[in-house]
């Protein structure tokens, strides 16, 4: 089946078999491997993707379920070299340790602060209660969007300010 | 030039992580990011039976499947004499199942297809016929007389019997009991557990059939034992093996061991020529990779009339599962479960272990812990707290009394271990303050009035880490040893490779701190390479929390080294002699004229292009670090509960920790550290349990089954630090990574118990689920 899908803001097209799960889609040929599968069970939220906005878990959907509709993976949540408010936070507070489940918990993150510019902690680990971190402890998950939302609170205000290029690391 | 101008990030400095900027635009390379030209996909048929006899395999209907290249039986691999493979723990474990399937989930045949769904779908034709054969699902059955035989494969092996090992003292133990005013018992099941990190295990082997090289992609905690494991397993010369463990999602120990699916895979490529990715689902990682835990543990403790401990004795019965297959040092079969006198001078003590094989996965490894320390510890805070509450005494108090003293140290204990450093009052005397100790009795006191459920629980924990020395800890003879190779560019840009692998530890960063301390490089011009045997020095691997006392003690020396050559070209350059050269970091200068200097910059460049007469060139070094010791890690946890009447819903309200792992290198990579260890502790205590029916089927082996906490449900965590720098270690650092999950599942469980203590309920077996504590208040009569 032809399947058609915006992602990350580009137009993509393929021919796939019916039965192949969105996250396969995502990672095997499109080639953004950024989206992990941890359970193959909707538990862990590891393949978490936004659609049209929404999270959803790419593992337990199909490909052509997608069709027409508007993706967004974590290669997407950048805009050139700017990261997203949601990337810094998690940087900067030591969001992230081995790094797998974090751009299922970047992406819901981001829905959280589209609909809700500042959530309480009890607001953000609702949020992502979907999504499993075998890591953190969610402690500094929660600071990184708490920092997240104050980073963006900050832009909107200064649409010019400028941004680190990237994450250089071993910064103070 | 001042090199303090900017951060240096050397020790103690909480600088960002050098290595999260690929993991936030999702540009991280795990294994199953991993795609070769060519590759093709392998799936594995396992067992649904816990224990049968293979009567055959029908794999025609899977042969045919289109996209399917080969299937892969044990009759194919016992051809190439690889049906079986040696364990870490010095046993045989089947790679394909030949004769008898022996766990629920055992790998039985192998299908290598073009695409991963080709392979999935053939797996599903291959037919087996089986004769079921009773189950052994515990130790006590596999003791039972007239059981099945397990093992029936095994020479000289004649029931299910694995080990028996013992520590201590015998005669001195029974007789303090002898005298013993008291003596309290308890007795309990630590239940199997899994490590279950995110990313499950895996695999791209890929044998170049023109050069003969295998290149093995591997999610691997320990890459160099296990391109040596290869070598001896596959008999594949060892410089013809290259192993890289690339980005790893998590490995909490699951990725020590060897695992079949590497094997086949190894194999398949061998024989096909063609690159073969092995991914295991999360259902194949929960039924049949390295699990955790599944002790069966009576301790006994004697005390005097003061509530002062006069010894301890100690039974286990350990679960095995169908191999021996313990990631563990090969002198020590109950791993270092021997530290079970934990941070008490117990003046004797005695531990005996019996190891059995059941119909269930092999594999026990240290989830987060090292070698059974949680074990041990969680056994004795358990004996501690119920023997304060026995005997009327307060659980701080109890603790305080018996804790070895500050001034004892180095102290030796019962069971043989020499403890390097600790201060065990200051840890809980600021866990008591920080949780308002007092104050939270009083409170306890009168909710207790009211009729409600409130307990507090601590945990004083030690933990032995840092294996080894090599002379008495070893892995199948490999001397438990870590390296460094440091090598300074003419620029002044350094790269450090090491022996270790991170896990997701933060190891560029610390790593890079190190060097940054002790040879003046800033962290941020520093690279650490890491997971590539063909590209960094010879080491045992990342686990028990031995990176930073190992890998970091070497990371250390090898700076110094170099520090000393730089100091010989700085003299070059000054004209001046080494002598009169003070160093701060970063720079040498003349002594009483600070302006004469040179920076390590300056020194590096020289050793590239100005040497002194007689001087090799370069600017780069390796040590091989054996440890004198072991170091010893501690800490006090308390935790504070609300439990229920009505529902036995147990709530956390409060958790404190108090660490204290010596130096801390990068503050805030510690910190993330036990905050992990604190989440994965909660679940210990909680919600994870790996268990199996009378029929040996696996009963939490997904994710709705196997429960990890969530945000939702994981308590806000309070962290605090004492420091007793390590005497022997080059930084005074002891390794932290994995004290929380040591420490913590007492404090909760033990939180519990003083909250049912009034009732007389002296244990619940973990996880303590609110169906437990509610059948444990309805015994006694607890009804709203």
């Amino acid at each position: 089946m032809q399947v058609s899908v915006t992602i990350n803001g580009q137009q993509q097209t393929a021919d796939v078999e019916p039965r192949l799960l969105l996250v396969d889609f995502i990672r095997d040929q499109l080639r953004l491997t950024g989206t992990h599968v941890g359970c193959d069970t909707s538990s862990c939220g590891a393949c978490t993707v936004l659609l049209d906005g929404e999270p959803v878990k790419s593992c337990t959907m199909l490909a052509v379920q997608a069709d027409g509709r508007e993706l967004m993976t974590v290669e997407g949540l950048a805009r050139g070299a700017e990261l997203h408010p949601v990337q810094v936070g998690f940087h900067e507070e030591h969001g992230l340790q081995c790094g797998f489940c974090t751009p299922g918990m970047m992406l819901v993150a981001k829905a959280l602060l589209e609909r809700n510019a500042d959530p309480t902690e009890e607001e953000i680990r609702w949020a992502i209660s979907g999504n499993i971190c075998r890591c953190t402890g969610y402690v500094n998950i929660v600071k990184s969007v708490r920092h997240a939302a104050r980073l963006q609170a900050e832009r909107a205000a200064a649409p010019v300010a400028p941004v680190a290029a990237a994450v250089s690391g071993g910064e103070s | 030039m001042s090199v303090e101008a900017k951060p240096h990030g050397g020790i103690g400095e909480s600088i960002k992580r050098k290595e999260d900027g690929r993991f936030l635009v999702g540009r991280g390379n795990y294994l199953d990011d991993v795609s070769l030209p060519g590759m093709l996909h392998m799936a594995i048929l396992r067992s649904p039976h816990a224990h049968a006899r293979i009567r055959s395999i029908d794999a025609a209907a899977a042969s045919v499947v289109p996209g399917v290249v080969a299937v892969v039986t044990g009759e194919l691999m016992a051809q190439h004499n690889l049906a079986w493979m040696p364990t870490l723990s010095g046993d045989t474990q089947a790679v394909l199942a030949t004769d008898k399937v022996r766990f629920q989930g055992q790998e039985v045949a192998a299908v290598v297809a073009e695409t991963k769904y080709a392979a999935e779908d053939a797996v599903g034709l291959i037919q087996v016929d089986y004769d079921v054969l009773p189950a052994v699902t515990s130790p006590q059955q596999a003791s039972e007389p007239g059981a099945a035989l397990i093992r029936d494969e095994k020479e000289g092996q004649k029931d299910n019997h694995i080990y028996h090992w013992e520590a201590g003292d015998r005669a001195a133990t029974d007789t303090a009991f002898a005298r013993a005013h008291r003596v309290v018992r308890l007795t309990t099941h630590y239940p199997r557990s899994h490590p279950a990190p995110l990313e499950t295990c895996g695999i791209v082997a890929d044998v170049n059939p023109a050069t003969g090289k295998a290149t093995l992609y591997m999610t691997s905690q320990a890459p160099h034992a296990i391109r040596t494991v290869f070598a001896l397993v596959a008999g594949l010369p060892e410089h013809q093996i290259r192993v890289i463990a690339p980005d790893i999602g998590g490995g909490f120990g699951n990725k020590v061991p060897v695992y079949p699916g590497y094997v086949v895979a190894t194999a398949a490529s061998l024989l096909l020529g063609r690159p073969v990715k092995w991914v295991e689902d999360r259902n194949e990682n929960l039924i049949s990779t390295g699990f955790a835990r599944d002790f069966h543990m009576t301790g006994e403790l004697a005390l005097d009339s003061e509530g002062r401990m006069l010894a301890l004795r100690v039974h286990l019965d350990s679960d095995n599962g169908a191999f021996f297959a313990d990631a563990q040092p090969s002198k020590f079969k109950a791993g270092l479960f021997h530290i079970v006198t934990g941070s008490y001078d117990t003046p004797a003590a005695h531990v005996t272990a019996d190891g059995f094989y059941t119909n269930k996965a092999p594999g026990g490894v240290a989830y987060r812990c090292s070698f059974r320390v949680t074990e041990a510890s969680y056994l004795i805070e358990r004996l501690v707290t119920n023997a304060a509450i026995e005997m009327g005494m307060d659980q701080a108090e109890m603790r305080l009394k018996n804790f070895i003293p500050a001034s004892a140290f180095p102290y030796r204990s019962a069971t043989g271990w020499e403890y390097d450093s600790g201060d065990y009052a200051s840890a809980m005397n600021l866990a008591l303050e920080k949780v308002a100790y007092s104050e939270l009795r009083r409170e306890q006191a009168e909710r207790r009035a009211r009729g409600e459920l409130m307990g507090i629980g601590l945990a004083s924990f030690t933990e032995v880490v840092g294996a080894g020395h090599g002379k008495d800890f070893d892995i199948l003879g490999l001397r438990m040893f870590d390296s460094a190779e440091l090598r300074v560019h003419p620029t002044g840009k350094a790269v450090l490779k090491l022996g270790v692998k991170t896990q997701g530890q933060g190891h560029e960063t610390t790593f890079a701190q190190i060097v940054a301390e002790e040879l003046g490089i800033p962290a941020a011009d520093v690279e650490v390479q890491h997971g590539d045997t063909d590209n960094t020095p010879y080491g045992l691997g990342t686990y028990a929390s031995r990176s930073t006392p190992v890998a970091g003690a070497a990371t250390a020396v090898v700076s110094r080294k170099l520090r000393d050559k730089a100091r010989a070209l700085a003299a070059h350059l000054l004209e001046a002699s080494e002598e009169d050269l003070e160093w701060e970091r970063g720079r040498f200068f003349v002594r009483g004229s600070p302006d004469r200097a040179k920076t390590i910059q300056d020194c590096a460049f020289a050793a590239y292009t100005n040497l002194p007469d007689g001087m090799e060139a370069g600017l780069e070094g390796v040590s091989y670090y054996d440890p004198p010791n072991m170091t010893f890690p501690f800490g006090t946890y308390a935790v504070v509960v609300d439990v229920d009447k009505g529902t036995g819903v147990v709530k956390v309200r409060k958790v404190v920790a108090v660490d204290d792992c010596g130096v801390r290198i990068n503050p805030m990579i510690v910190e993330g550290q036990i905050h992990g260890g604190l989440t994965e502790g909660f679940g210990i205590a909680f919600t994870e349990l790996i268990t199996f029916d009378g029929d040996g089927n696996c009963i939490g082996s997904n994710f709705m089954d196997y429960l990890l906490p969530t945000s939702w449900e994981t308590p806000r965590f309070e962290c605090f630090e004492t420091v007793t720098p390590s005497p022997h270690h080059p930084l005074g650092a002891k390794g932290v990574g994995e004290s929380a999950t040591v420490g913590s599942p007492a404090a909760y469980v033990n939180a519990v118990m003083d909250a049912l203590a009034p009732y007389g309920i002296t244990n619940i077996d973990m996880p303590v689920t609110s169906d437990k504590v509610w059948a444990a208040l309805r015994s006694r009569g607890v009804t709203e």
